[in-house]
Protein backbone atom coordinates (compact mmCIF):
# COMPACT_ATOMS: atom_id res chain seq x y z
CA UNK A 1 0.00 0.00 0.00
CA UNK A 2 1.68 3.20 -1.17
CA UNK A 3 -0.16 5.69 1.00
CA UNK A 4 -2.25 5.29 4.14
CA UNK A 5 -5.95 4.65 3.72
CA UNK A 6 -7.55 7.91 4.81
CA UNK A 7 -10.95 6.82 6.04
CA UNK A 8 -11.72 10.29 7.41
CA UNK A 9 -11.24 11.80 3.95
CA UNK A 10 -13.42 9.10 2.41
CA UNK A 11 -16.14 9.72 4.99
CA UNK A 12 -16.05 13.41 4.14
CA UNK A 13 -16.96 12.47 0.56
CA UNK A 14 -20.29 11.00 1.69
CA UNK A 15 -22.66 13.80 2.77
CA UNK A 16 -25.14 11.52 4.54
CA UNK A 17 -22.49 10.22 6.95
CA UNK A 18 -22.46 13.54 8.74
CA UNK A 19 -26.11 13.40 9.68
CA UNK A 20 -27.42 12.42 13.09
CA UNK A 21 -30.06 9.82 13.83
CA UNK A 22 -32.03 9.95 17.06
CA UNK A 23 -29.66 12.58 18.35
CA UNK A 24 -26.52 10.53 17.71
CA UNK A 25 -23.99 10.37 14.90
CA UNK A 26 -25.18 7.95 12.24
CA UNK A 27 -23.35 4.62 12.26
CA UNK A 28 -24.39 3.09 8.96
CA UNK A 29 -23.90 -0.67 9.01
CA UNK A 30 -26.57 -1.68 6.50
CA UNK A 31 -24.29 -1.57 3.49
CA UNK A 32 -25.18 -5.12 2.54
CA UNK A 33 -28.67 -3.82 1.77
CA UNK A 34 -27.54 -0.65 0.04
CA UNK A 35 -24.50 1.61 0.26
CA UNK A 36 -24.45 5.39 0.64
CA UNK A 37 -23.41 7.66 -2.24
CA UNK A 38 -20.40 9.96 -2.46
CA UNK A 39 -20.89 13.60 -3.34
CA UNK A 40 -19.35 13.07 -6.79
CA UNK A 41 -22.12 10.62 -7.71
CA UNK A 42 -24.89 12.87 -6.45
CA UNK A 43 -23.31 15.83 -8.21
CA UNK A 44 -22.85 13.95 -11.50
CA UNK A 45 -26.53 13.02 -11.56
CA UNK A 46 -27.50 16.56 -10.67
CA UNK A 47 -25.23 17.98 -13.36
CA UNK A 48 -26.56 15.57 -15.97
CA UNK A 49 -30.14 16.64 -15.35
CA UNK A 50 -29.15 20.30 -15.25
CA UNK A 51 -26.81 20.41 -18.23
CA UNK A 52 -26.46 17.25 -20.24
CA UNK A 53 -29.74 15.37 -20.28
CA UNK A 54 -31.50 13.89 -23.29
CA UNK A 55 -32.46 10.42 -24.44
CA UNK A 56 -29.63 8.17 -25.59
CA UNK A 57 -28.95 6.33 -28.88
CA UNK A 58 -31.59 8.39 -30.68
CA UNK A 59 -31.07 12.03 -31.39
CA UNK A 60 -28.37 13.67 -33.44
CA UNK A 61 -28.56 16.86 -31.43
CA UNK A 62 -25.84 17.96 -29.06
CA UNK A 63 -27.54 16.99 -25.80
CA UNK A 64 -28.40 13.52 -27.04
CA UNK A 65 -24.86 12.99 -28.28
CA UNK A 66 -23.42 14.12 -24.96
CA UNK A 67 -25.81 11.96 -22.96
CA UNK A 68 -25.09 8.95 -25.18
CA UNK A 69 -21.34 9.41 -24.80
CA UNK A 70 -21.61 9.70 -21.03
CA UNK A 71 -23.97 6.74 -20.79
CA UNK A 72 -22.07 4.44 -23.13
CA UNK A 73 -18.83 5.41 -21.43
CA UNK A 74 -20.12 3.65 -18.34
CA UNK A 75 -20.16 0.34 -20.21
CA UNK A 76 -16.40 0.65 -20.63
CA UNK A 77 -15.91 1.56 -16.98
CA UNK A 78 -17.93 -1.47 -15.87
CA UNK A 79 -15.99 -3.66 -18.29
CA UNK A 80 -12.68 -2.50 -16.81
CA UNK A 81 -14.08 -2.84 -13.28
CA UNK A 82 -15.00 -6.49 -13.91
CA UNK A 83 -12.20 -7.43 -16.30
CA UNK A 84 -14.61 -7.92 -19.19
CA UNK A 85 -14.96 -6.64 -22.75
CA UNK A 86 -17.40 -3.78 -23.30
CA UNK A 87 -19.60 -5.86 -25.60
CA UNK A 88 -20.12 -8.34 -22.79
CA UNK A 89 -21.68 -5.81 -20.42
CA UNK A 90 -25.48 -5.57 -20.44
CA UNK A 91 -26.92 -2.67 -18.48
CA UNK A 92 -29.57 -3.66 -15.97
CA UNK A 93 -31.45 -2.10 -13.10
CA UNK A 94 -29.55 -4.38 -10.73
CA UNK A 95 -28.70 -8.01 -10.07
CA UNK A 96 -32.34 -9.04 -9.87
CA UNK A 97 -32.99 -7.91 -13.42
CA UNK A 98 -29.68 -9.38 -14.57
CA UNK A 99 -30.47 -12.84 -13.22
CA UNK A 100 -34.04 -12.71 -14.49
CA UNK A 101 -32.63 -11.78 -17.90
CA UNK A 102 -30.55 -14.96 -17.91
CA UNK A 103 -33.51 -17.00 -16.70
CA UNK A 104 -35.85 -15.73 -19.43
CA UNK A 105 -33.49 -15.16 -22.32
CA UNK A 106 -30.93 -17.93 -21.91
CA UNK A 107 -32.33 -20.67 -19.67
CA UNK A 108 -36.07 -20.73 -20.43
CA UNK A 109 -35.77 -21.53 -24.15
CA UNK A 110 -33.02 -24.13 -23.58
CA UNK A 111 -34.07 -26.11 -20.52
CA UNK A 112 -36.37 -29.11 -20.86
CA UNK A 113 -38.48 -30.77 -18.16
CA UNK A 114 -36.14 -32.73 -15.91
CA UNK A 115 -33.13 -30.55 -16.70
CA UNK A 116 -31.37 -29.37 -13.57
CA UNK A 117 -30.00 -26.16 -12.13
CA UNK A 118 -27.49 -26.64 -9.32
CA UNK A 119 -27.53 -23.86 -6.75
CA UNK A 120 -26.24 -23.32 -3.24
CA UNK A 121 -28.41 -22.91 -0.19
CA UNK A 122 -26.60 -19.61 0.45
CA UNK A 123 -28.26 -17.80 -2.45
CA UNK A 124 -30.16 -14.55 -2.13
CA UNK A 125 -33.78 -14.82 -3.29
CA UNK A 126 -32.76 -12.94 -6.47
CA UNK A 127 -30.71 -16.00 -7.41
CA UNK A 128 -33.44 -18.45 -6.38
CA UNK A 129 -36.84 -17.18 -7.46
CA UNK A 130 -36.00 -16.75 -11.19
CA UNK A 131 -35.07 -20.47 -11.18
CA UNK A 132 -38.24 -21.36 -9.28
CA UNK A 133 -40.13 -19.80 -12.21
CA UNK A 134 -38.50 -22.38 -14.48
CA UNK A 135 -39.31 -25.15 -12.00
CA UNK A 136 -42.98 -24.08 -11.86
CA UNK A 137 -43.42 -23.32 -15.55
CA UNK A 138 -41.38 -25.94 -17.30
CA UNK A 139 -40.45 -28.68 -14.87
CA UNK A 140 -36.83 -27.71 -14.29
CA UNK A 141 -35.36 -29.40 -11.21
CA UNK A 142 -33.50 -27.35 -8.60
CA UNK A 143 -30.62 -29.23 -7.00
CA UNK A 144 -29.54 -27.64 -3.73
CA UNK A 145 -26.06 -27.84 -2.28
CA UNK A 146 -25.65 -27.05 1.40
CA UNK A 147 -22.94 -25.10 3.16
CA UNK A 148 -21.70 -26.27 6.55
CA UNK A 149 -22.64 -24.63 9.85
CA UNK A 150 -19.51 -22.47 9.63
CA UNK A 151 -20.93 -20.98 6.44
CA UNK A 152 -18.35 -22.63 4.18
CA UNK A 153 -19.43 -23.95 0.81
CA UNK A 154 -17.26 -26.78 -0.51
CA UNK A 155 -16.67 -26.20 -4.24
CA UNK A 156 -16.35 -29.97 -4.68
CA UNK A 157 -19.87 -30.44 -3.31
CA UNK A 158 -21.18 -28.03 -5.96
CA UNK A 159 -19.25 -29.86 -8.67
CA UNK A 160 -20.35 -33.27 -7.39
CA UNK A 161 -23.99 -32.17 -7.63
CA UNK A 162 -23.61 -31.67 -11.38
CA UNK A 163 -25.19 -34.52 -13.30
CA UNK A 164 -25.85 -35.34 -16.94
CA UNK A 165 -29.05 -33.26 -16.88
CA UNK A 166 -27.47 -30.20 -15.24
CA UNK A 167 -27.65 -27.18 -17.53
CA UNK A 168 -26.54 -24.39 -15.20
CA UNK A 169 -24.81 -23.75 -11.89
CA UNK A 170 -26.00 -20.63 -10.03
CA UNK A 171 -23.91 -19.50 -7.08
CA UNK A 172 -23.14 -16.43 -5.06
CA UNK A 173 -19.62 -15.03 -4.90
CA UNK A 174 -20.20 -13.74 -1.37
CA UNK A 175 -23.01 -14.55 1.04
CA UNK A 176 -25.07 -11.56 2.07
CA UNK A 177 -25.79 -13.27 5.40
CA UNK A 178 -22.51 -14.80 6.59
CA UNK A 179 -20.07 -12.87 4.41
CA UNK A 180 -18.52 -16.14 3.19
CA UNK A 181 -16.55 -15.71 -0.03
CA UNK A 182 -17.13 -18.71 -2.28
CA UNK A 183 -14.33 -20.25 -4.35
CA UNK A 184 -16.14 -19.50 -7.58
CA UNK A 185 -13.10 -20.17 -9.78
CA UNK A 186 -12.93 -23.77 -8.55
CA UNK A 187 -16.65 -24.27 -9.12
CA UNK A 188 -16.37 -22.84 -12.63
CA UNK A 189 -13.43 -25.14 -13.48
CA UNK A 190 -15.36 -28.18 -12.31
CA UNK A 191 -18.56 -27.14 -14.07
CA UNK A 192 -16.87 -26.23 -17.34
CA UNK A 193 -15.07 -29.58 -17.33
CA UNK A 194 -18.56 -31.05 -17.61
CA UNK A 195 -19.74 -28.48 -20.12
CA UNK A 196 -22.01 -26.63 -17.68
CA UNK A 197 -22.10 -22.80 -17.61
CA UNK A 198 -21.97 -20.91 -14.30
CA UNK A 199 -23.92 -17.84 -13.23
CA UNK A 200 -22.35 -15.90 -10.38
CA UNK A 201 -24.26 -13.44 -8.20
CA UNK A 202 -21.63 -10.79 -7.55
CA UNK A 203 -23.95 -8.36 -5.78
CA UNK A 204 -21.93 -8.40 -2.55
CA UNK A 205 -18.49 -9.51 -3.74
CA UNK A 206 -17.90 -6.79 -6.32
CA UNK A 207 -18.28 -4.15 -3.61
CA UNK A 208 -15.60 -5.55 -1.38
CA UNK A 209 -12.80 -7.01 -3.52
CA UNK A 210 -11.24 -6.80 -6.96
CA UNK A 211 -13.21 -8.99 -9.38
CA UNK A 212 -11.93 -10.38 -12.67
CA UNK A 213 -14.66 -12.30 -14.43
CA UNK A 214 -12.21 -13.74 -16.96
CA UNK A 215 -9.97 -15.09 -14.22
CA UNK A 216 -13.03 -16.54 -12.49
CA UNK A 217 -14.20 -17.96 -15.79
CA UNK A 218 -17.85 -17.15 -15.06
CA UNK A 219 -20.39 -17.20 -17.89
CA UNK A 220 -22.67 -14.69 -16.19
CA UNK A 221 -21.70 -12.27 -13.42
CA UNK A 222 -24.41 -9.97 -12.03
CA UNK A 223 -23.73 -6.78 -10.07
CA UNK A 224 -25.97 -4.06 -8.74
CA UNK A 225 -25.11 -0.36 -8.71
CA UNK A 226 -26.80 0.67 -5.49
CA UNK A 227 -24.46 -1.51 -3.45
CA UNK A 228 -21.47 -0.16 -5.40
CA UNK A 229 -22.00 3.35 -3.99
CA UNK A 230 -24.03 4.17 -7.11
CA UNK A 231 -27.69 5.05 -7.66
CA UNK A 232 -30.53 2.62 -7.12
CA UNK A 233 -31.82 1.29 -10.42
CA UNK A 234 -28.34 0.96 -11.94
CA UNK A 235 -26.24 -2.10 -12.57
CA UNK A 236 -25.07 -4.60 -15.14
CA UNK A 237 -24.51 -8.21 -15.90
CA UNK A 238 -21.42 -9.59 -17.58
CA UNK A 239 -22.35 -12.23 -20.13
CA UNK A 240 -19.65 -14.23 -21.87
CA UNK A 241 -19.85 -13.73 -25.64
CA UNK A 242 -20.71 -17.37 -26.43
CA UNK A 243 -23.61 -17.30 -23.99
CA UNK A 244 -24.88 -14.01 -25.42
CA UNK A 245 -25.05 -15.58 -28.86
CA UNK A 246 -27.27 -18.32 -27.41
CA UNK A 247 -29.76 -15.84 -25.95
CA UNK A 248 -33.08 -14.70 -27.27
CA UNK A 249 -34.16 -11.13 -26.48
CA UNK A 250 -35.67 -10.36 -23.09
CA UNK A 251 -37.94 -7.31 -23.05
CA UNK A 252 -39.18 -6.03 -26.40
CA UNK A 253 -39.26 -2.38 -27.35
CA UNK A 254 -37.15 0.42 -28.68
CA UNK A 255 -33.35 0.29 -28.83
CA UNK A 256 -33.17 -3.52 -28.89
CA UNK A 257 -34.27 -3.77 -32.53
CA UNK A 258 -32.64 -3.09 -35.87
CA UNK A 259 -35.75 -3.09 -38.02
CA UNK A 260 -39.44 -3.46 -37.37
CA UNK A 261 -42.08 -4.04 -40.03
CA UNK A 262 -45.68 -5.14 -39.80
CA UNK A 263 -44.65 -8.75 -40.27
CA UNK A 264 -41.17 -9.05 -38.85
CA UNK A 265 -38.54 -7.70 -36.55
CA UNK A 266 -34.78 -8.04 -36.50
CA UNK A 267 -32.70 -7.58 -33.37
CA UNK A 268 -29.97 -5.15 -32.60
CA UNK A 269 -26.56 -6.64 -31.85
CA UNK A 270 -25.76 -7.64 -28.28
CA UNK A 271 -25.53 -6.14 -25.74
CA UNK A 272 -28.23 -3.71 -26.97
CA UNK A 273 -30.37 -6.66 -28.01
CA UNK A 274 -31.06 -7.06 -24.27
CA UNK A 275 -31.66 -3.39 -23.45
CA UNK A 276 -35.19 -2.42 -24.47
CA UNK A 277 -36.65 1.02 -23.98
CA UNK A 278 -35.21 4.16 -22.51
CA UNK A 279 -32.74 2.97 -19.87
CA UNK A 280 -31.80 4.47 -16.52
CA UNK A 281 -29.60 7.01 -18.23
CA UNK A 282 -28.77 9.19 -15.27
CA UNK A 283 -28.54 6.23 -12.88
CA UNK A 284 -25.94 4.51 -15.05
CA UNK A 285 -24.00 7.76 -15.46
CA UNK A 286 -24.02 8.01 -11.67
CA UNK A 287 -22.82 4.42 -11.42
CA UNK A 288 -19.94 5.19 -13.75
CA UNK A 289 -18.80 7.93 -11.40
CA UNK A 290 -19.15 5.56 -8.42
CA UNK A 291 -16.97 3.00 -10.23
CA UNK A 292 -14.38 5.71 -10.94
CA UNK A 293 -14.52 6.67 -7.27
CA UNK A 294 -13.94 3.10 -6.07
CA UNK A 295 -11.19 2.44 -8.60
CA UNK A 296 -9.61 5.77 -7.73
CA UNK A 297 -9.22 4.58 -4.16
CA UNK A 298 -8.31 1.11 -5.38
CA UNK A 299 -10.21 -2.12 -4.82
CA UNK A 300 -7.17 -3.74 -3.17
CA UNK A 301 -6.98 -0.91 -0.66
CA UNK A 302 -10.72 -0.99 0.00
CA UNK A 303 -10.49 -4.75 0.52
CA UNK A 304 -7.57 -4.36 2.93
CA UNK A 305 -9.41 -1.71 4.96
CA UNK A 306 -12.52 -3.87 5.17
CA UNK A 307 -10.52 -6.93 6.20
CA UNK A 308 -9.09 -4.89 9.07
CA UNK A 309 -12.68 -3.97 10.02
CA UNK A 310 -13.64 -7.63 9.75
CA UNK A 311 -10.79 -8.77 11.98
CA UNK A 312 -11.54 -6.18 14.62
CA UNK A 313 -15.31 -6.77 14.54
CA UNK A 314 -14.81 -10.53 14.67
CA UNK A 315 -12.60 -10.19 17.74
CA UNK A 316 -14.92 -7.76 19.52
CA UNK A 317 -18.09 -9.73 18.77
CA UNK A 318 -16.40 -12.95 19.93
CA UNK A 319 -15.97 -11.22 23.27
CA UNK A 320 -19.76 -11.08 23.68
CA UNK A 321 -20.46 -14.61 24.90
CA UNK A 322 -24.22 -14.08 24.69
CA UNK A 323 -24.09 -13.23 20.98
CA UNK A 324 -24.44 -15.97 18.34
CA UNK A 325 -22.78 -14.96 15.08
CA UNK A 326 -23.88 -17.05 12.09
CA UNK A 327 -20.91 -18.54 10.26
CA UNK A 328 -17.25 -17.79 10.77
CA UNK A 329 -15.63 -18.78 7.51
CA UNK A 330 -11.93 -17.98 7.17
CA UNK A 331 -12.86 -16.41 3.83
CA UNK A 332 -15.57 -14.14 5.17
CA UNK A 333 -15.81 -10.42 4.58
CA UNK A 334 -17.08 -7.77 6.98
CA UNK A 335 -20.67 -9.00 7.20
CA UNK A 336 -21.93 -10.30 10.55
CA UNK A 337 -25.36 -11.82 11.16
CA UNK A 338 -26.21 -12.48 14.75
CA UNK A 339 -28.83 -13.21 17.35
CA UNK A 340 -28.75 -12.62 21.06
CA UNK A 341 -29.23 -15.40 23.57
CA UNK A 342 -32.42 -14.94 25.54
CA UNK A 343 -35.79 -13.64 24.43
CA UNK A 344 -34.72 -10.59 22.41
CA UNK A 345 -35.83 -10.76 18.79
CA UNK A 346 -33.70 -9.39 15.95
CA UNK A 347 -36.26 -6.59 15.58
CA UNK A 348 -35.94 -5.71 19.25
CA UNK A 349 -32.19 -5.45 18.88
CA UNK A 350 -32.33 -3.37 15.70
CA UNK A 351 -34.88 -1.04 17.30
CA UNK A 352 -32.52 -0.35 20.19
CA UNK A 353 -29.50 0.00 17.87
CA UNK A 354 -31.50 2.50 15.83
CA UNK A 355 -32.17 4.53 18.96
CA UNK A 356 -28.38 4.61 19.35
CA UNK A 357 -28.00 5.88 15.77
CA UNK A 358 -26.83 2.53 14.41
CA UNK A 359 -28.46 1.20 11.24
CA UNK A 360 -28.45 -2.58 10.81
CA UNK A 361 -30.73 -4.91 8.93
CA UNK A 362 -33.05 -7.23 10.83
CA UNK A 363 -34.93 -10.09 9.25
CA UNK A 364 -34.22 -13.03 7.00
CA UNK A 365 -32.09 -11.06 4.52
CA UNK A 366 -33.85 -12.38 1.40
CA UNK A 367 -32.15 -15.71 2.09
CA UNK A 368 -34.81 -17.88 3.70
CA UNK A 369 -33.36 -21.25 2.57
CA UNK A 370 -30.02 -20.37 4.20
CA UNK A 371 -31.66 -19.15 7.41
CA UNK A 372 -33.66 -22.35 7.64
CA UNK A 373 -30.52 -24.43 6.91
CA UNK A 374 -28.66 -22.61 9.70
CA UNK A 375 -31.65 -23.15 11.98
CA UNK A 376 -32.28 -19.48 12.74
CA UNK A 377 -35.28 -17.21 12.24
CA UNK A 378 -34.65 -13.50 11.96
CA UNK A 379 -31.16 -12.18 12.63
CA UNK A 380 -29.55 -8.77 12.81
CA UNK A 381 -26.90 -8.07 10.23
CA UNK A 382 -24.11 -5.53 10.50
CA UNK A 383 -22.45 -5.09 7.11
CA UNK A 384 -19.47 -2.81 6.68
CA UNK A 385 -18.24 -0.69 3.79
CA UNK A 386 -15.21 1.32 2.73
CA UNK A 387 -16.18 4.29 4.92
CA UNK A 388 -16.73 2.44 8.20
CA UNK A 389 -14.28 2.76 11.06
CA UNK A 390 -12.97 0.76 13.99
CA UNK A 391 -14.72 3.27 16.25
CA UNK A 392 -18.00 2.26 14.66
CA UNK A 393 -17.29 -1.36 15.57
CA UNK A 394 -16.89 -0.16 19.16
CA UNK A 395 -20.16 1.79 18.93
CA UNK A 396 -21.91 -1.36 17.72
CA UNK A 397 -20.50 -3.45 20.57
CA UNK A 398 -21.42 -0.81 23.13
CA UNK A 399 -25.00 -0.61 21.81
CA UNK A 400 -25.29 -4.40 21.81
CA UNK A 401 -24.16 -4.48 25.43
CA UNK A 402 -26.81 -1.92 26.25
CA UNK A 403 -29.47 -3.97 24.44
CA UNK A 404 -28.36 -7.08 26.29
CA UNK A 405 -28.78 -5.30 29.60
CA UNK A 406 -32.17 -3.87 28.54
CA UNK A 407 -33.67 -7.15 27.37
CA UNK A 408 -32.12 -9.24 30.12
CA UNK B 1 -60.00 9.80 29.79
CA UNK B 2 -59.04 6.32 28.73
CA UNK B 3 -59.41 3.11 30.74
CA UNK B 4 -58.10 3.01 34.28
CA UNK B 5 -55.49 0.46 33.25
CA UNK B 6 -54.22 2.75 30.53
CA UNK B 7 -54.21 5.79 32.81
CA UNK B 8 -52.05 3.82 35.25
CA UNK B 9 -49.57 3.15 32.46
CA UNK B 10 -49.68 6.80 31.39
CA UNK B 11 -48.98 7.88 34.98
CA UNK B 12 -45.90 5.68 35.08
CA UNK B 13 -44.64 6.93 31.73
CA UNK B 14 -45.03 10.52 32.93
CA UNK B 15 -42.15 9.83 35.32
CA UNK B 16 -39.89 8.31 32.66
CA UNK B 17 -37.77 11.02 31.08
CA UNK B 18 -35.52 9.24 28.65
CA UNK B 19 -36.25 6.71 25.95
CA UNK B 20 -34.13 4.07 27.66
CA UNK B 21 -36.47 4.00 30.65
CA UNK B 22 -39.60 4.12 28.50
CA UNK B 23 -38.39 1.14 26.49
CA UNK B 24 -37.43 -0.67 29.68
CA UNK B 25 -40.97 -0.21 30.94
CA UNK B 26 -42.52 -1.30 27.63
CA UNK B 27 -40.46 -4.49 27.81
CA UNK B 28 -41.51 -5.08 31.43
CA UNK B 29 -45.18 -4.69 30.52
CA UNK B 30 -44.71 -7.26 27.77
CA UNK B 31 -43.01 -9.71 30.07
CA UNK B 32 -45.82 -9.33 32.62
CA UNK B 33 -48.52 -10.06 30.05
CA UNK B 34 -50.03 -13.56 30.06
CA UNK B 35 -48.82 -15.50 27.03
CA UNK B 36 -51.20 -16.51 24.28
CA UNK B 37 -51.86 -20.25 24.33
CA UNK B 38 -50.03 -22.08 21.57
CA UNK B 39 -53.35 -23.38 20.23
CA UNK B 40 -54.30 -19.83 19.23
CA UNK B 41 -51.11 -19.14 17.28
CA UNK B 42 -52.84 -19.95 14.01
CA UNK B 43 -52.68 -18.17 10.65
CA UNK B 44 -56.20 -16.72 11.03
CA UNK B 45 -55.12 -14.86 14.17
CA UNK B 46 -51.78 -13.73 12.79
CA UNK B 47 -51.53 -10.01 12.08
CA UNK B 48 -49.97 -9.29 8.70
CA UNK B 49 -47.78 -6.26 8.18
CA UNK B 50 -45.55 -6.90 11.17
CA UNK B 51 -41.86 -7.56 10.84
CA UNK B 52 -42.00 -9.95 13.78
CA UNK B 53 -44.70 -12.53 14.34
CA UNK B 54 -47.82 -11.11 15.97
CA UNK B 55 -51.01 -12.90 16.94
CA UNK B 56 -54.15 -11.23 18.12
CA UNK B 57 -57.22 -13.08 19.41
CA UNK B 58 -60.17 -10.71 19.76
CA UNK B 59 -62.98 -11.67 22.10
CA UNK B 60 -66.36 -9.99 22.47
CA UNK B 61 -68.49 -10.90 25.43
CA UNK B 62 -71.77 -9.17 26.41
CA UNK B 63 -70.93 -6.24 24.19
CA UNK B 64 -67.50 -5.72 25.75
CA UNK B 65 -64.26 -6.01 23.82
CA UNK B 66 -61.20 -7.91 24.98
CA UNK B 67 -58.28 -9.60 23.30
CA UNK B 68 -55.23 -11.71 23.88
CA UNK B 69 -52.08 -11.15 21.92
CA UNK B 70 -48.50 -12.16 21.60
CA UNK B 71 -45.36 -11.49 19.63
CA UNK B 72 -41.95 -13.10 19.46
CA UNK B 73 -40.38 -9.65 19.82
CA UNK B 74 -40.17 -8.18 23.32
CA UNK B 75 -40.85 -4.55 22.38
CA UNK B 76 -43.87 -5.53 20.29
CA UNK B 77 -45.12 -7.71 23.17
CA UNK B 78 -44.96 -4.66 25.39
CA UNK B 79 -46.85 -2.60 22.84
CA UNK B 80 -49.52 -5.31 22.75
CA UNK B 81 -49.79 -5.08 26.53
CA UNK B 82 -50.29 -1.32 26.22
CA UNK B 83 -52.96 -1.79 23.53
CA UNK B 84 -54.62 -4.32 25.81
CA UNK B 85 -54.81 -1.74 28.57
CA UNK B 86 -56.13 0.77 26.05
CA UNK B 87 -58.95 -1.37 24.65
CA UNK B 88 -59.82 -4.13 27.10
CA UNK B 89 -63.28 -3.87 28.64
CA UNK B 90 -64.56 -1.13 26.32
CA UNK B 91 -67.86 -1.36 24.49
CA UNK B 92 -67.55 -1.79 20.73
CA UNK B 93 -68.59 1.82 20.21
CA UNK B 94 -65.93 2.96 22.67
CA UNK B 95 -63.29 0.87 20.89
CA UNK B 96 -64.03 2.71 17.65
CA UNK B 97 -63.89 6.06 19.45
CA UNK B 98 -60.33 5.49 20.74
CA UNK B 99 -57.67 7.59 19.04
CA UNK B 100 -54.78 5.16 19.46
CA UNK B 101 -52.26 7.52 17.93
CA UNK B 102 -53.08 10.29 20.36
CA UNK B 103 -53.10 7.93 23.35
CA UNK B 104 -49.73 6.39 22.50
CA UNK B 105 -48.36 9.88 21.93
CA UNK B 106 -49.10 10.56 25.60
CA UNK B 107 -46.63 7.79 26.43
CA UNK B 108 -43.94 9.23 24.18
CA UNK B 109 -44.23 6.27 21.83
CA UNK B 110 -45.43 8.03 18.69
CA UNK B 111 -42.50 6.75 16.66
CA UNK B 112 -44.10 3.32 16.81
CA UNK B 113 -47.15 4.41 14.89
CA UNK B 114 -45.75 5.81 11.68
CA UNK B 115 -46.91 3.94 8.62
CA UNK B 116 -43.37 2.93 7.71
CA UNK B 117 -42.67 1.27 11.04
CA UNK B 118 -43.11 -2.41 10.50
CA UNK B 119 -43.53 -3.33 14.15
CA UNK B 120 -47.20 -3.78 13.43
CA UNK B 121 -48.88 -1.46 15.92
CA UNK B 122 -50.91 0.10 13.13
CA UNK B 123 -51.88 -3.31 11.80
CA UNK B 124 -52.93 -4.41 15.29
CA UNK B 125 -55.04 -1.30 15.85
CA UNK B 126 -56.59 -1.91 12.44
CA UNK B 127 -57.44 -5.50 13.38
CA UNK B 128 -58.97 -4.38 16.66
CA UNK B 129 -61.10 -1.77 14.91
CA UNK B 130 -62.22 -4.26 12.26
CA UNK B 131 -63.37 -6.64 14.97
CA UNK B 132 -65.28 -3.89 16.76
CA UNK B 133 -67.03 -2.74 13.60
CA UNK B 134 -67.86 -6.25 12.31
Amino acid sequence: MSEAYDVAAIRADFPILSRRVNGRPLVYLDNGASAQKPEVVIEAMNRTYRQGYANVHRGLHTLSTEATEAYEGVRGKLARFLGADEEEIVFTTGSTEGINLVSYAWAAPRLQPGDEIVLSVMEHHANIVPWHFLRERQGVVLKWVECDQNGDLDPQAMIAAIGPRTRLVAVTHMSNVTGTVVDVAAIVRGAHAQGVPVLVDGSQAAVHMPVDVKALGADFYAVTGHKLYGPSGSGCIYIRRERMEEMRPFLGGGDMIREVTRDAVTWNDPPMKFEAGTPGIVQQIGLGVAIDYMMGIGMERIAAHELALRDYARERLRGLNWLNVQGDSATKGAIFSFTMQGAAHAHDISTILDKKGIAVRAGTHCAMPLMSHLGVGATCRASFAMYNTLDEVDALVEALEFARELFG
Amino acid sequence: MATEAFEDIADTFAFLDDWEDRYRHVIELGKAMAPLEEAFKVPALKVQGCASQVWLRPMVSEGRFDFQGESDALIVRGLIAILHALYSGLTLAEVLAVDAQAELARLGLTDHLSAQRSNGVRAMVQRIRETASA
